[in-house]
């Protein structure tokens, strides 16, 4: 048996024939990036190919890079491996990765959501052999609300906060969550504040998508004109001196994490939304469906319940380990620090 | 039910103490009479018995949520509890229901004498007809305690709010056995009752740990110091020729200790004392570790109470000759109380004094906390002469000094997702000592608490990966990080691997300038045994 199309390596996920890494983690020649989070879109490759839409998000973050930008459904060839991206709805310009040699094709989906979000390219479903999947929220507790409900609960809350004379603070993902929130804050209750990191993803992403008008919080921002504002900002900007500003606040996140009331109350978190670029326990169970695969490998999440559910209706499925995080970067306040945190040499093990 | 569900709701929605106490008091004002006692009763903590175990609630749920059982218990140890992982995975619906809480409750009572079939058919219907948080709620009533964020001392505030009645008197009105089925909001909140008065004790005072020196609380002359013994802080009735002993926990434990029923015919009655039960093994206090085969059994053997019986230390007096003295100075409680335990031949009935210390100086003071392992005490309690004796957690009048803890460094071993707020976490983490000969860790220990939320997230990320083997919720790790944990006492132990049991381990440092050869063996730990 030829050694397979797509295998799992200390630097990422590689095509052998091809010499071609998907989403790796550590710096390569070639490298194809399914969306511009920070755990896929890696600084370091030679090349970069990735939908036309994420190239000005990664050139913002990664800065100076040899990047190519490719349409929906557009195929490339190298080395006899076909290769195109299908959208895959998680943010804008996320994609899924088609493989294709001999006719046996896979599929990376990277991170992505069956909800059409009016924000990213809808998930399309694409045939295939084997599907590499992301399963961040791949528990039967995890269940979304549709997102037009969320976003009322969002302005209602905001709109009381107001009326309570408190400003709103509400805590999202700097690339992909916050412009979501963005686009359907009722402009009509209030201002719209964003904390800098924010502000400079919402301006590289405006000529993408309409979005209502915002105000970056900057050493001059008044006290008193914040008063009954929503100040949108990373997670990360929780319990710095940064928020201080913002008294009286009320804070909110929205997040899928959100759903267990312990996420919410261990980071002290007044409100919780659960809003999700991830699939939910159903739409994971959807989309595997829909690929018509037979072979499934879960990269990150709930991995080991997931493929074993999986295994048990049938599927040939298994969990490959990967550096990629889902949305643990909401769930606590930095995911950068477990990158002080390196896994020791296992030699102990014998104790 | 919609009404205490919106309540928890929005209890859940703020950490604010003050929106809580505004949302609690809106409650208190807006609900009926019934379903008041039921709310007040859920949040002291007096909840219906469990109406079916958690076995088959756990197979009744996911026979609605069709999936497998071993799902289910995955997704509970992520959750990190049970009735929000019921309300979790069962099917979403945006029905609600019209019954009241109090008709919810009599529900749940009646639950108990039915068949397992009828059980069933009842939870089906209800968590089917339930919006999310009136099904969170539901299922928390049924699976048992309800820590939701809200203290009784919260909830007293709001109360107190909502009825213009002071907090201590509420609090007072609310100690003790109440059945919230049989009781009307009238009789438990606003009327004076004669007969609950009979079992009734007064809400604890208790003390906030030393913060600064000693010498720093002023003049030494107008402070009483006294050991802090380690057992069981109880208040001890008589009145009306009947005893009552409460502990802490405002459970009613006065079956447990047999030994006191001769209070009655020694101690007047319309006496109430404040004291410890402690362990009195061959005349002499024994360790916390003998007061545990007392604690957990309901009767008490013969052989039992012959190898550990317990006596009654007593530091306080909170009512004398019927009447309630706790605001006389605590001077005067002390003059009563010794004059009343005088009285006593503790060969008859174990009553002793908690002795106070005689002192000239802070430095006095702290030479005798120094000797407290010697005396089996924790360290001292300091109490003001002329202070009265208050209600709840307090500052100012009353101290604990303890003695420093003693302290070992050990490995971590095991780790184990906590529950509630740390649900997804690996907090819950078991350390092992080195036994030299084997050169093999052993477990000693485990410790849920010590690290700051920055530390507990950061070892949780290693935790993730360094896993050697998963054992359900229980992960083992590859040993590596060093801590150091402090515990209150030691004693041998036959029940424990080790060899010895500690008493209120807790993490006090994380040692990451240590390796684990530099930890702590089991004989340096057996070394610290008096």
């Amino acid at each position: 048996m030829n050694a397979p199309l797509l295998v799992f390596n200390d630097k990422g996920i590689y095509c052998e024939k091809a010499k071609v890494y998907l989403d790796p983690w550590k710096p390569v020649d070639h490298a194809i990036i399914s969306h511009g989070h920070a755990d896929h879109s890696r600084w370091g490759h030679k090349k970069y190919i990735t939908h036309h839409s994420n190239v000005p998000i990664i050139r913002h973050r990664l800065d100076e890079i040899v990047v190519t930008g490719k349409e929906w459904n557009e195929t490339f060839t190298i080395n006899g491996v076909k290769f195109s991206l299908h959208p895959a709805g998680h943010i804008i310009g996320s994609s899924q990765i088609r493989v294709e040699y001999k006719g046996e094709v896979w599929v990376f989906t990277g991170d992505y959501k069956m909800e059409d979000d009016g924000v990213a390219v809808p998930y399309e479903s694409v045939k295939c052999h084997s599907f590499i999947t992301e399963c961040t929220f791949g528990l039967p507790a995890f269940k979304w609300t549709p997102q037009d409900q969320v976003m009322t609960d969002v302005n209602n809350w905001w709109q009381q906060n107001r009326e309570d004379g408190r400003t709103s603070v509400l805590f999202g993902y700097s690339l992909g969550k916050a412009q979501r929130l963005l686009k359907y804050l009722d402009p009509s209750i209030g201002k719209i504040y964003t904390h800098g990191a924010i502000e400079n993803m919402t301006e590289v992403l405006r000529p993408q998508l309409k979005m209502p008008e915002t105000i970056r919080i900057t050493r001059d921002t008044k006290k008193d004109e914040l008063k009954g504002s929503i100040v949108l900002a990373p997670p990360s900007a929780q319990g710095t001196p940064w928020i201080r500003k913002m008294v009286p606040f009320v804070t909110a996140s929205a997040s899928g994490w959100m759903t267990f009331r312990g996420a919410r109350r261990r980071r002290a978190i007044d409100k919780g939304f659960v809003l999700s670029d991830h699939c939910d326990w159903q739409g994971l169970l959807e989309a595997i469906e829909g690929t018509g695969c037979e072979k499934v490998i879960c990269t990150h999440g709930y991995t080991e319940i997931f493929s074993r559910f999986l295994r048990e209706k049938g599927y040939d499925a298994r969990t490959e380990e990967t550096q990629y995080e889902g949305e643990i970067g909401e769930l606590e306040a930095k995911s950068e620090m477990e990158k002080d945190v390196e896994p020791v040499e296992k030699t102990a093990s014998s104790l | 039910m919609k009404l205490f569900a919106e309540l928890i709701r929005t209890l859940d929605s703020t950490n604010k103490t003050t929106l809580k106490v505004e949302a609690l008091t809106r409650y208190f004002l807006e609900a009926t009479d019934k379903d008041k006692v039921w709310a007040i009763a859920i949040l002291s903590h007096r909840r219906p018995p469990r109406p079916v175990n958690t076995t088959l609630l756990r197979t009744w749920a996911t026979e609605i949520a069709n999936i497998p059982l071993w799902l289910f218990e995955e997704s509970y140890h992520i959750v990190g509890d049970l009735a929000e992982t019921i309300a979790l995975i069962i099917p979403a619906s945006d029905a609600s229901s019209d019954k009241s809480l109090t008709q919810f409750l009599e529900e749940i009572i009646e639950l108990k004498k039915l068949s397992d079939a009828e059980k069933k058919a009842y939870l089906h219907e209800n968590w089917l007809e339930l919006n999310y948080y009136e099904r969170f709620v539901f299922s928390k009533l049924i699976t048992g305690s309800f820590r939701i964020g809200v203290s009784q001392k919260l909830m007293t505030r709001a109360l107190a709010k909502a009825t213009n009645i002071d907090e201590d008197i509420l609090a007072y009105k609310l100690m003790g056995n109440w059945e919230p089925s049989k009781i009307s909001y009238t009789q438990l909140i606003l009327e004076e009752n004669e007969e609950d008065y009979l079992s009734k004790p007064y809400p604890f005072y208790l003390a906030y740990a030393l913060e600064n020196e000693a010498k720093d609380l002023g003049d030494v002359k107008d402070w009483s110091a006294e050991h802090k013994w380690d057992g069981i802080r109880s208040q001890v009735i008589v009145r009306n020729n009947e005893l009552f002993v409460w502990s802490r926990g405002e459970e009613l434990v006065t079956d447990k200790y047999p030994e006191f029923q001769e209070f009655i015919n020694r101690v007047p009655n319309g006496t109430v004392m404040d004291g410890e039960i402690l362990p009195f093994p061959d005349g002499a206090i024994g360790t916390f570790n003998d007061l545990q085969t007392r604690i957990g059994r309901k009767t008490v053997s013969k052989a039992l109470l012959k190898k550990v019986p317990v006596i009654l230390k007593v530091y306080d007096l909170l009512e004398w000759n019927g009447k309630d003295i706790r605001e006389r100075p605590y001077r005067e409680r002390r003059a009563f109380l010794k004059e009343l335990v005088e009285g006593v031949d503790s060969s008859e009935a174990p009553l002793y004094l908690s002795e106070s210390i005689s002192f000239n100086s802070w430095e006095e003071v702290a030479a005798e906390r120094e000797r407290s392992r010697e005396e089996r005490s924790e360290g001292l309690m300091l109490k003001k002469l002329d202070s009265p004796y208050l209600v709840g957690r307090k500052k100012g009048d009353w101290w604990k000094w303890k003695v420093a803890p003693l302290t070992i460094d050990a490995v971590l071993t095991y780790a184990m997702r906590g529950h509630g707020r740390r649900s997804n976490l690996f907090t819950d983490y078991t350390f092992g000592l080195w036994d030299e000969e084997k050169n093999e860790l052993v477990t000693f220990a485990k410790a849920y608490s010590g690290l700051t939320d920055a530390e507990f997230r950061k070892v949780d990320a290693w935790i993730k990966k360094n896993t050697l083997e998963r054992f359900g919720p229980v992960r083992s790790v590859t040993p590596h990080y060093v801590f150091e944990i402090a515990f209150e006492g030691i004693a041998e132990s036959k029940r424990h691997k080790s060899g010895v049991a500690t008493r209120f381990p807790r993490i006090l440092r994380w040692r990451q300038d240590k390796k684990i050869e530099d930890a702590n063996s089991l004989e340096d730990l057996k070394s610290l045994i008096q």
